[in-house]
Order: structure tokens, then C-alpha cells, then sequence
């Protein structure tokens, strides 16, 4: 799927700041910057696949700094700049 | 028991912080609002948080109402669709001003219930905040059996009139007792304007106790720390439920004796008296001041 650079998210406390960017190698590549990474990274990179993979976007590289951002809201964020990146939206026009 | 409203707190939809919180401190209701506190570049992203928030957050009893932005922006009808979706409790309509209005919103809310197969499950209230939306609150009030309450919204309407808001409020009084008396007359909730000067709770208190003897069911807040005064003041007071509970035994015994009409301390006992006092036993248990079970 062909997309363009995107940002969603802030780096307020709760939040998370989701840049997306094309790739060109197959497969999500996550740069995770978070200060639970080590307690919960891996489970902030399963749910960023997880959305990415649910909007069809299997390739891309994926810049995120986390500021103890809730499951609800990587998703919302994530969701945010794969709409913005791809001009797709997921609620009806 | 009907739902009390005394507390509607406002929290900006695209905040995900507090949107997580809010619950705990304990307000009747949560407004997650996508309007006025989002600015047009955040719309989408803010659209997410919400629904994201609303079917992960365990909000517990707490009413969750969302503020959506009206049909005729290019936000509201996908603001529609994602918060029925989520399964919020209410949608608000800002700055609602004829009954038509409404009639879309419920259109439009209907359309996405049919698709998941829960028509009739999510709530309308209306915002009023213009002059026109006061000369039409009766008819807003009853446009939709979907709608459950009416608001004020102060600094809109205030600038519709050409006027300041004053510590006294006295450009409000026609408003706020219109709301009142069209959300009576229509068997619906009324709920006041929000106060937005967190440095001053007396000033604030005094408006809550006069809004409360003017009949609102509650007040639209902007602060956890506003919730304790508003319950407080609305909360019975001791005289109150004794008298109310005399009234409400008096009654029982009343009836057991088969006789129609009682006095109680010399004044007679007739219908709207015992109402009242059934609706002060039941805010004094959601106030936490009488228990269940010491009223049967």
C-alpha cells in the first residue's frame, strides 16, 4: 500500500507520538522509545502491528515515542497516522 | 431510581490522560467532548481517542456522553458513527437551536443502530446557546423520546445577545428558567452552564446553591475538584429527609387504613408533597446519606 509520511499524538503524559513513514523492506519496523520499554515493549509493538496489520498496512517503518500511553490509546494514535498517511479513513464519508 | 445528574464533567476528547482518569473521581457523567476544545487539524485523531477510550476504559456507572460537532461540519455525521459504535450512553448536540436539528442527529444515529442491531439504545441531549435555541427549547426538548436532557451553554448565548457574563448572572435568568421549566414540561433533564474560574469555589458555590433552588438537575463541570460542592449542595439536608421520611410513613399507614387524604404536622399531605419527598429519600441514598435498606 502506497503512503506518505504521517504524525499522530503528542508527548503529553498518557500519550503516545506515532510517525509513519513508508518502507522499503517488507515487515513493520518499530523504533520504540518509551520509559517502560523494558516492562511493556513488547507489548506496545504488539499492538501498533496489531492495528497496522488490521488496516492493511504490512510495510513501514514506525517511529514512536511513548509517554505511558494506554493499549486504547496506541491504537487510537496509530489508527490516526495510518488514516492520515494513506487518506483512507475507516468511518464512512 | 431515576439516574442523577448533578455532575457532568467536560474532558477534552483529545486529551488521552484524562480521559483514562476521569472516572475515578467520581462525577455522575463524563462528557468526552470532540467540538469546541478540538481544534480542526485534531478532529480525526480526537475522533479515535474517544472511540478507543469508550470501548476499553471500564467507566464503571458513570454516564459517558460525548460532545460531537454539529451534522452541518464535515465532522459530525463520522463523529455519529464512531460513538454509536463505541456504544456511548448520550450523544450532546452543541448549539442546538430548532427541533429539526435534533430530528437529523436522531436520523443519523438511528442509520448506524439498524447496522449493528441496537435501535433506540443511545440518548440525545441538546445544548441551547443562542437566543433562538431559548424561544425553541420546549419543541427541542420534545423533538426525540431519544432525548433526555437540555443544557445551557453561557458564553455562546451570551454572545449571541450582544451581552457579558457578570458574576451575577442577571444576563442568564431567562435562560436558565426557560431550560428549566421546557425541560420540566417535557419530563426531561436540565442541567446548567459550566463556571470556569476554579480560584474562586465560593463565588462558585453560591451559583451552584442558587442554579439548585431554580430547579436544575445538575451542573456541567470542568474540574474534579467542583464535584464535591455541587453533591454537597444538592444533597438533602438533614431536616429534609426527616420530613420527608414522616411523610412517606404517614402515607404507608395512610394507606393500610384504606383513608385517601392525610395531614402530617397540620398541613395537608396531597400527591406532588409525597412525590417530592419519594425524590428526596432517592437523592439522599445516591448521596450516600441514607442506605437502601434503612427505608423500606
Amino acid at each position: 500500500m502506497k503512503f506518505k509520511e504521517s504524525f499522530a499524538g503528542t508527548l503529553e503524559s498518557g500519550d503516545i507520538l506515532v510517525r509513519l513513514l513508508p518502507s522499503d523492506k517488507p515487515g513493520l519496523t518499530i523504533n520504540l522509545e518509551s520509559t517502560v520499554a523494558y516492562q511493556f515493549g513488547s507489548q506496545i509493538k504488539s499492538v501498533i502491528k496489531e492495528t497496522l496489520e488490521n488496516l492493511g498496512i504490512e510495510s513501514a517503518v514506525v517511529d514512536v515515542t511513548d509517554k505511558g500511553a494506554l493499549d486504547c490509546t496506541i491504537r487510537a494514535r496509530v489508527t490516526a497516522a495510518a488514516v492520515r498517511a494513506t487518506g483512507k479513513d475507516v468511518w464512512a464519508d | 431510581m431515576e439516574r442523577l445528574r448533578r455532575t457532568m464533567m467536560f474532558v477534552p476528547g483529545n486529551n488521552p490522560g484524562m480521559m483514562a482518569d476521569a472516572h475515578i473521581y467520581g462525577p455522575d457523567s463524563i462528557m468526552l467532548d470532540l467540538e469546541d476544545s478540538v481544534t480542526m487539524a485534531e478532529k480525526d485523531t480526537a475522533r479515535l481517542l474517544v472511540y478507543n477510550a469508550l470501548k476499553s476504559v471500564d467507566y464503571g456507572d458513570t454516564e459517558m456522553v460525548v460532545r460531537i460537532n454539529p451534522l452541518n461540519t464535515p465532522y459530525g455525521k463520522k463523529d455519529i458513527e464512531a460513538v454509536v459504535k463505541a456504544g456511548v450512553d448520550v450523544i450532546r448536540m452543541p448549539k442546538t437551536e430548532t427541533a429539526e436539528e435534533v430530528i437529523e442527529v436522531e436520523r443519523e444515529i438511528e442509520r448506524v443502530e439498524k447496522e449493528l442491531g441496537c435501535v433506540g439504545r443511545t440518548k440525545i441531549m441538546a445544548a441551547i446557546e443562542s437566543a433562538l435555541g431559548i424561544c425553541n427549547a420546549y419543541a427541542i426538548a420534545t423533538a426525540s423520546p431519544r432525548m433526555m436532557g437540555i443544557a445551557l451553554g453561557a458564553e455562546d448565548y451570551c454572545a449571541n445577545l450582544k451581552t457579558q457574563r457578570t458574576p451575577d448572572g442577571d444576563e442568564l435568568r431567562l435562560a436558565r428558567e426557560t431550560i428549566v421549566v421546557a425541560a420540566r414540561a417535557a419530563g426531561i433533564d436540565a442541567l446548567d452552564t459550566v463556571y470556569s474560574n476554579l480560584n474562586d469555589m465560593e463565588t462558585f458555590r453560591k451559583e451552584v446553591e442558587f442554579i439548585h433552588r431554580l430547579g436544575f438537575d445538575g451542573k456541567s463541570i470542568i474540574n474534579p475538584r467542583q464535584i464535591e460542592v455541587v453533591n454537597e449542595v444538592f444533597a438533602p439536608t438533614e431536616k429534609a429527609i426527616e420530613k420527608a421520611r414522616t411523610i412517606l410513613a404517614a402515607i404507608k399507614e395512610a394507606e393500610k387504613k384504606g383513608s385517601g387524604v392525610i395531614a402530617v404536622n397540620g398541613k395537608m399531605v396531597d400527591r406532588p408533597v409525597v412525590i417530592r419527598a419519594q425524590r428526596t429519600i432517592d437523592l439522599a441514598i445516591a448521596s450516600g446519606i441514607l442506605k437502601e435498606e434503612e427505608v423500606k
